[in-house]
């Protein structure tokens, strides 16, 4: 049992036909435990007011939208050197994900940022980094539409994925040289003694878990559609060929 | 490879291949800036230098689509393909020739475009250095930017989304180098950043130029 078994498309197709629903509806239980329990069921910040509520949403979007970014570097990395097509796929599946993830992220900032810093919008490292990172999704996203060879598509979109990449973390830390920053330090981390306090703590890993599963649930169902695109496309051209 | 570079920078003198027509567009935009923003001295000044990187770029950018295209269209590139020099190479020396008839013009037309937005004078010399370092990892980055788009009919635009996020970490510290002159400040940190762009894209871009190219030659 080896994970390229899941290069075979009807292999993929098989399974995550049967995880899928088990993966969505985990998705929906976790999203609306963390996100009724944030909203509701957490005291106000003694500084933000509610406003602090909108962490919910706004941070586990933000994560996902650099870790599906990373996630696109691996799979291109994996159609590059392995050629195998649902890697491609997968890849193609998760941007428009992660441009949706980014928006919201901006989105929910930019509400956020109203009330607490008095402005919609300010030229700070992380907004600027991530919204030259919700340009990238488009340039990617729009480099697959234009081409109409699915594979010549892959690749191309899956170099300038890796070339993108290099130049997304060179843009994070040249804005950050570029301007001083107004957003907070990291809430979260791995490494941290002190984090964000325990009441919202606990509601947020549960939303943070609820954003990964509904991304993947999306990912398995997008990835499904674009196989069966595919497969649509093959028959018709083998219809044409034999008539 | 000197012939290649010798009849990319022919075709560009000679053959209406646009030699003057990124210099003509860079006086365009800067021209425009005080339309558009308004004739106050004082507020021209201070963006002065990053009006001018910023126009430099934009003329950079409209370049790109002849980089490639017409040597795709004619065949050329199929043949540059076959030659004995590698892929590598012939991108390389594409970036160069577009250097020399694009970006090099640009570096020597900023300080007079820079008088009629009424630069301060010691930011002349901060800013052709920023031009002169930086505009060759426009050309490079660019090279790839129209490799990447070369097979698409109509892929101008295309080009431009996907080379402008690409050229967002050159512009930060070219205009970084160019503002902290102007302002009589040191600029020696962020044009050594710049440098090591230039140095660092021109060493390795050519490999994924060559790369899409090679793919889009298939």
């Amino acid at each position: 049992m080896s994970l390229w078994e899941y290069a075979n498309p009807k292999k993929f197709l098989a399974t995550s036909e049967r995880v899928l629903p088990a993966v969505a509806v985990l998705a929906l239980a976790s999203l609306l435990v963390g996100l009724v329990w944030g909203f509701f069921f957490t005291p106000d910040d003694y500084k933000q007011g509610s406003t602090v509520k909108i962490i919910y949403l706004h941070v586990p979007a933000a994560l996902m939208a650099i870790n599906i970014w990373l996630m696109m570097l691996v799979a291109s990395l994996i159609w590059i050197v392995r050629r195998h097509h649902v890697s491609a796929l997968a890849a193609r599946a998760a941007a428009p994900i992660g441009i949706v993830m980014t928006l919201i992220a901006l989105v929910t900032g930019a509400i956020w940022g109203q009330p607490m810093w008095g402005t919609w919008w300010a030229w700070d490292p992380r907004l600027t980094s991530f919204l030259i990172l919700f340009l990238f999704y488009l340039g990617y996203i729009a480099l697959w539409e234009a081409i109409e060879n699915p594979d010549t598509a892959a690749d191309l979109t899956g170099v300038l994925c890796l070339v993108g990449s290099v130049f997304a973390l060179l843009s994070r830390y040249a804005v950050n040289f570029w301007n001083q920053g107004l957003h907070q330090g990291a809430s979260l981390s791995l490494d941290k003694e002190e984090n964000v306090a325990d009441v919202f703590y606990f509601p947020l890993l549960v939303s943070i878990a609820g954003f990964v599963l509904l991304f993947i649930a999306l990912l398995l169902y997008r990835t499904g559609t674009e196989i069966r695109a595919r497969r649509i496309k093959a028959l018709l051209a083998r219809e044409r060929a034999g008539a | 490879m000197r012939a290649l570079l010798l009849r990319d920078l022919k075709l560009a003198l000679r053959a209406g291949g646009g030699f003057g027509l990124g210099l003509a567009f860079f006086l365009i935009v800067t021209v425009m800036v005080p339309f558009s923003v308004g004739p106050g001295s004082a507020l021209l000044s201070s963006i002065a230098p990053g009006a001018l990187w910023l126009g430099a770029l934009l003329a950079c950018l409209l370049s790109l689509d002849r980089l490639l295209a017409l040597d795709w269209e004619d065949g050329t590139l199929d043949l540059l393909a076959t030659a004995p020099l590698p892929l590598e190479a012939v991108v390389t020396v594409k970036a160069f020739a577009h250097w020399l008839t694009t970006g090099l013009p640009l570096v020597v037309a900023a300080p007079v475009l820079g008088v009629l937005l009424n630069m301060p004078g010691q930011g002349y010399g901060p800013l052709v250095i920023s031009l002169a370092v930086g505009t060759p990892a426009l050309s490079v980055i660019g090279t790839f930017g129209a490799a990447l788009t070369v097979g698409l009919k109509r892929g101008g635009l295309l080009m431009s989304l996907l080379v402008v996020p690409l050229y967002m970490p050159t512009l930060i510290f070219g205009a970084e180098v160019a503002r902290r002159g102007a302002d009589g400040m040191d600029a020696t940190t962020p044009l050594l950043m710049l440098a090591g762009i230039t140095a660092g894209t021109a060493a390795l871009m050519p490999f994924a130029s060559a790369a899409v190219l090679r793919v889009n030659l298939r």
